[in-house]
């Protein structure tokens, strides 16, 4: 289903936001990261970010997942207002419903790659088995590694598992593939699209690389704080095609 | 075991040096109050248990001479439950191979069976048999102190005859735990000791036939001794008693107590002072060590852990740390406090020591550091509450720098890229720079406060002894002598002057408050042994009135041109109204003086004299004594230099012990603080620092770095740290108060150069531990995780 026949079938958007805007002061200086972003995503939805360096895509991701506030405007999930939403709120929210993929990986050092990922099933309400997760990722041999015995890719992917492993609804993916080559890349995008695909998570995946846009449902195009175009793609293509 | 918990584990495993490092301090923290309090415990019981068991009687007093029947009188009071009559009296003695005077405390014991009150221990050989007068019992101590033992011998002059006596045992009282002689300050074993003998042999040596001179009284148990006190007091006035008193202020009792709260004193200021040390010690490692973990727990946060339970795992970490040390302080606080007990036990001669400390002293000093280690704590847990979430979200931010006033100067320009680094990372964050240098301040403060004992003990015994006695014998008569008894010994070869003194016992009352005095009566200006004002000036006496101490005026709660009851206790027993007419300070003991001539004309007698300062020529000394020993009338004779030596040596050994472990204690702050210093910044820097190198940077130069950036912060924190030193000294020598002394406030040069050397030193040693770790920086590692 494209995003239009979910509009047109009356489907409620999974996440929406109107006019958020977000500025950073450092001292005298303003930066206006975000100047009146509004958007729909939809559920199942697989959306790819683009845009220049700077152009507000980090920004923006993380006011959607409830690691940061806008500086106005208004964002909800499923119908609950997220932008209003005190700390303890904003925590339950990250901890029920978010899973994060970060470009740096941001693995605990001090972790193997299944205690990395339990780290989250652990709190999370509907949690699939860590193992599975890793599984999942093609890292089923590499559970008891620590991250710095993993290579770059293989410590994105334990960091797609685990955010994944706590099934949530929205998944939210800062460039993942940003320090990868593009074979490593391709798999770590392949855990992704599969993700996707078996749980149906509205997920948003922010790239420098429009190659990597072909594989979303719908691609919004970012420019200095606003969305500056917005297409739909008639014909996902699947992960393991994409080359850079 | 949760993932978070097993982060937990190996955090604390992967920070093992640090860990131990900052448990060591608490662990210090925690055995300097475990052990000052179970030692103050353990001299506590030990000294009631002894008191107990060799009934320590609860009245004491003098008589010139009382018939025995007395005795029944004093007995049938109410409230009195023991009564013990005895001859007592000071000599001289000779021992073989010890030229210098010696006074012996002559007492007698029943010539058969126990005395009802002040047991002796026996402790060697056995009791005088009746019918051998010539039989003795040793003071243990002070048989040690000549090598003397059973069958042994030694003479002495009892009232004016030789004797030649026999030992034939050594024993230890509680009356004489502190066993100071007459005019003497501290006890010296080798020139005061006390012989036990039969009662009727003491009483046919001091004609004291069917006569007591000496008695103690035991009370129902809580009993007020007040009223058998005065009751007591209107039997013996005809018998030329001086005033019965109770067992607070018996001599040796007062002493021990005196000790034994100033330990107490010791024991509250100081690891208070090192707790807050461990507190700040915690909260500088922990700080730093979440700083960083920013991202860590900013990726936490996304993920959805709540403030609560990341709060809770830092806590966690604490609380761990702190058992670490907790543990490590009570088991060193257990054997440090048994040693230290037994070093008070040999000083004191008990015969023998309960080291029984409670757990409460464990638990007290176990609570105390963990409330303040998880005080260390908080502000940084409420820091990570407020970092906000999407910290994980961004990559490696560098640190903002800016191209501060600092670097436009000349001089700036013209330094090497490490030394700008170093520098730049210093002005990045001035307080946690400051917090740094403050903890190495606090190491060095603390052993500046543990070594400035010693400069005070040296500033008391230049005072007290150096500065204000110009004397260098005192010689006491056993009776009160006519004035002309100076001129006699101003007579003898090798005495160069002479100066007299009167001291009279009394009570001294002004309003509710009333103390025991010995009235010290001197010449207006006195040339030998001055009326000495701490601040460095010999004070004359104005006529007419009483010079006293500032501390017995506190006592007293009487100032200048306040007017004291003066109930004298001896002669005609006047009671009189005097004025104090002068006040000064002084370091030791709570004296009050008064013009010699108004002195006697108070108790309504001619001159009289019961001491006399000498200075006298060395050449002569050997002797003068032998001279001075063989006049009846001199009870007893003391020399200044012995009593200055005793003086350094007892204070010395009393605090000795102590101030090493503050020592060492110190040591360890140093050691822990720069070492943690290190340690964080090599991991919050270890990838800027891989860095370097793979860009073609040298060990060398990375180290330079590194530890120049301690380097600088241990130099900020010299002056620092003599600056709190100085404080502290002040704050305690405020504290340190007792009847008995008042600590001064000195702090010698040497002590802030030691200080500073052994801080130094410390660091050196954590520096060279952390260089270690940069010899292991795994470059690959370092990069390729974001740690
Ligand atoms: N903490 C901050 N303080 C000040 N300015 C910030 C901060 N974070 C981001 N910015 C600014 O906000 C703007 C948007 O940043 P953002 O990280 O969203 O960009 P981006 O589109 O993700 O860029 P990139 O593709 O390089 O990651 C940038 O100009 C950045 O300088
Ligand atoms: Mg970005």
């Amino acid at each position: 289903m494209t995003t239009a026949e979910k509009k047109a079938q009356g489907i409620e958007p999974a996440l929406r936001a109107r006019d958020l805007t977000k500025v950073y002061r450092t001292g005298e200086v303003e930066v206006h990261a975000l100047r009146g972003v509004s958007l729909d995503l939809y559920p199942a939805d697989l959306v790819a970010l683009l845009g220049p360096s700077g152009s507000g895509k980090s920004t923006l991701l993380n006011i959607l997942g409830g690691l940061d506030q806008a500086s106005s405007g208004e964002s909800w999930f499923n119908g609950q207002l997220v932008s209003k939403l005190d700390d303890r709120a904003l925590t339950r929210y990250r901890r029920e419903h978010v899973g994060f993929v970060f470009q740096f990986y941001n693995l605990i050092p001090s972790l193997t790659a299944s205690e990395n990922v339990a780290l989250v099933t652990e709190i999370a309400p509907h949690p699939m088995p860590a193992d599975d997760a890793l599984r999942l990722v093609g890292l089923e041999e590499r559970l008891n590694h620590f991250p710095a015995q993993l290579s770059g890719g293989e410590q994105q992917r334990v960091a797609i598992a685990r955010a994944i492993a706590k099934q949530p609804e929205l998944l939210l993916c800062d460039e993942p593939t940003g320090a990868l080559d593009s074979q490593t890349g391709v798999l770590v995008l392949e855990a992704i699209e599969r993700i996707h695909a078996e749980l149906g998570t509205t997920t948003v995946l922010i790239t420098h690389n429009a190659v990597i846009a072909d594989m979303a449902d719908r691609v919004l195009v970012m420019g200095d704080g606003q969305i500056v175009e917005e297409r739909e793609n008639p014909e996902r293509r699947r992960a393991r095609d994409l080359r850079w | 075991m949760s993932p978070l918990n097993r982060k937990l584990t190996r955090d604390l495993w992967k920070m093992r040096g640090q860990v131990i490092a900052v448990a060591a301090v608490i662990a210090s923290g925690v055995a300097v109050l475990s052990m000052s309090l179970s030692t103050t415990e353990a001299l506590s019981e030990t000294a009631h248990a002894y008191y107990e068991r060799y009934r320590f009687a609860h009245i004491f007093g003098r008589v010139q001479r009382a018939p025995e029947h007395l005795a029944d009188r004093i007995r049938l009071l109410p409230g009195v439950q023991a009564v013990t009559t005895r001859v007592v009296k000071t000599a001289i003695l000779d021992i073989a191979d010890f030229s210098e005077p010696v006074i012996g405390q002559f007492a007698s014991i029943p010539e058969r069976g126990e005395p009802e009150l002040n047991l002796l221990a026996l402790r060697a050989g056995r009791l005088p048999q009746a019918g051998r007068p010539d039989e003795a019992v040793l003071s243990e101590p002070f048989a040690e102190a000549h090598g003397l033992v059973p069958g042994d011998r030694l003479r002495a002059i009892l009232n004016g005859h030789w004797r030649e006596l026999e030992v034939v045992g050594l024993a230890l009282s509680p009356e004489y735990v502190y066993t100071i002689g007459p005019g003497a300050l501290m006890p010296d074993d080798r020139r005061f000791g006390v012989i036990w003998m039969g009662r009727e042999a003491l009483q046919g040596a001091f004609d004291l036939d069917g006569a007591f001179n000496d008695f103690s009284v035991g009370l129902l148990r809580g009993m007020d001794p007040e009223p058998v006190i005065r009751q007591i007091d209107e039997l013996l006035a005809n018998y030329g008693g001086t005033g019965a008193y109770e067992r607070a202020n018996q001599l040796s009792n007062w002493f021990l107590m005196n000790e034994i709260r100033q330990l107490k004193t010791m024991s509250s200021i100081l690891p208070v002072l090192f707790l807050a040390v461990a507190a700040f010690l915690t909260n500088m490692v922990l700080g730093r060590l979440i700083t960083v973990e920013r991202a860590e727990i900013g990726l936490l946060k996304a993920f959805g852990y709540s403030n609560f339970e990341i709060g809770l795992h830092y806590v966690k970490l604490t609380v761990a740390i702190a058992c670490i040390g907790i543990v490590l302080g009570w088991i060193a606080g257990y054997w440090f406090g048994l040693a230290n007990t037994r070093v008070y036990a040999e000083f004191y001669r008990f015969p023998f020591l309960l080291y029984e400390p409670g757990p409460n002293a464990f638990m007290l000093a176990a609570g105390a550091s963990m409330i303040a280690a998880l005080l260390g704590t908080i502000s940084t847990v409420q820091a990570v509450a407020a970092l906000p979430p999407g910290e994980a979200m961004r990559p490696p931010s560098p640190t903002m720098f800016r191209r501060s006033g600092l670097s436009k100067l000349a001089l700036f320009q013209a330094l090497d890229q490490p030394t700008r680094i170093l520098l730049r990372q210093l002005g990045r964050w001035p307080l946690r720079s400051l917090v740094t240098s403050g903890g190495i301040g606090m190491a060095i403060g603390v052993l500046i406060i543990s070594f400035q004992w010693l400069d005070a003990i040296n500033r008391m015994i230049d005072v007290y002894f150096l500065q204000a006695q110009h004397n260098d014998v005192t010689v006491g008569f056993g009776e009160v002598r006519p004035a002309s008894a100076e001129l006699a010994l101003a007579g003898m070869t090798g005495v160069i002057t002479t100066e007299p003194m009167r001291a009279v016992a009394t009570k001294i009352r002004f309003g509710s408050r009333e103390e025991r005095k010995l009235i010290q009566g001197v010449p207006a200006r006195q040339n030998l042994h001055h009326v000495f004002d701490v601040d460095g000036h010999a004070v004359d006496l104005p006529p007419g009135g009483l010079v006293i101490s500032t501390i017995l005026g506190e006592l007293l709660d009487a100032g200048t041109g306040d007017i004291l009851t003066v109930e004298v206790l001896e002669g005609r027993r006047p009671t009189r109204q005097v004025p104090i007419v002068a006040m000064f300070e002084t370091y030791i003991g709570s004296p009050a003086y008064m013009e010699i001539a108004a002195l006697n004309r108070l108790m309504g007698e001619a001159p009289a004299i019961n001491t006399v300062h000498l200075r006298t020529d060395p050449l002569y000394r050997a002797a003068l004594f032998r001279k001075l020993k063989e006049i009846p009338a001199v009870s007893s004779l003391n020399l200044k230099e012995a009593a200055v030596t005793t003086f350094r040596d007892t204070m010395a050994e009393s605090m000795l012990i102590f101030i090493s472990f503050f020592v060492v204690f110190a040591g360890t702050l140093a050691f822990g603080v720069t070492y943690n210093a290190g340690r964080i910044t090599l991991s919050e820097r270890g990838r800027e620092l891989a860095t370097l190198r793979v860009l073609g940077f040298t060990r060398a130069e990375i180290s330079y770095i590194l530890l120049g950036e301690i380097g600088a912060l241990t130099l900020v924190a010299l002056p620092l740290g003599c600056a709190i030193g100085y404080s502290l000294a002040l704050l305690i020598s405020g504290a340190f108060k007792t009847e008995l002394f008042r600590v001064p406030f000195a702090i010698l040069p040497d002590t802030y150069g030691l200080s500073i050397l052994i801080v130094v030193g410390a660091t050196a040693v954590s520096a060279f531990v952390v260089r270690q770790r940069l010899e292991h920086l795994d470059l690959i590692a370092v990069l390729k995780t974001r740690e």
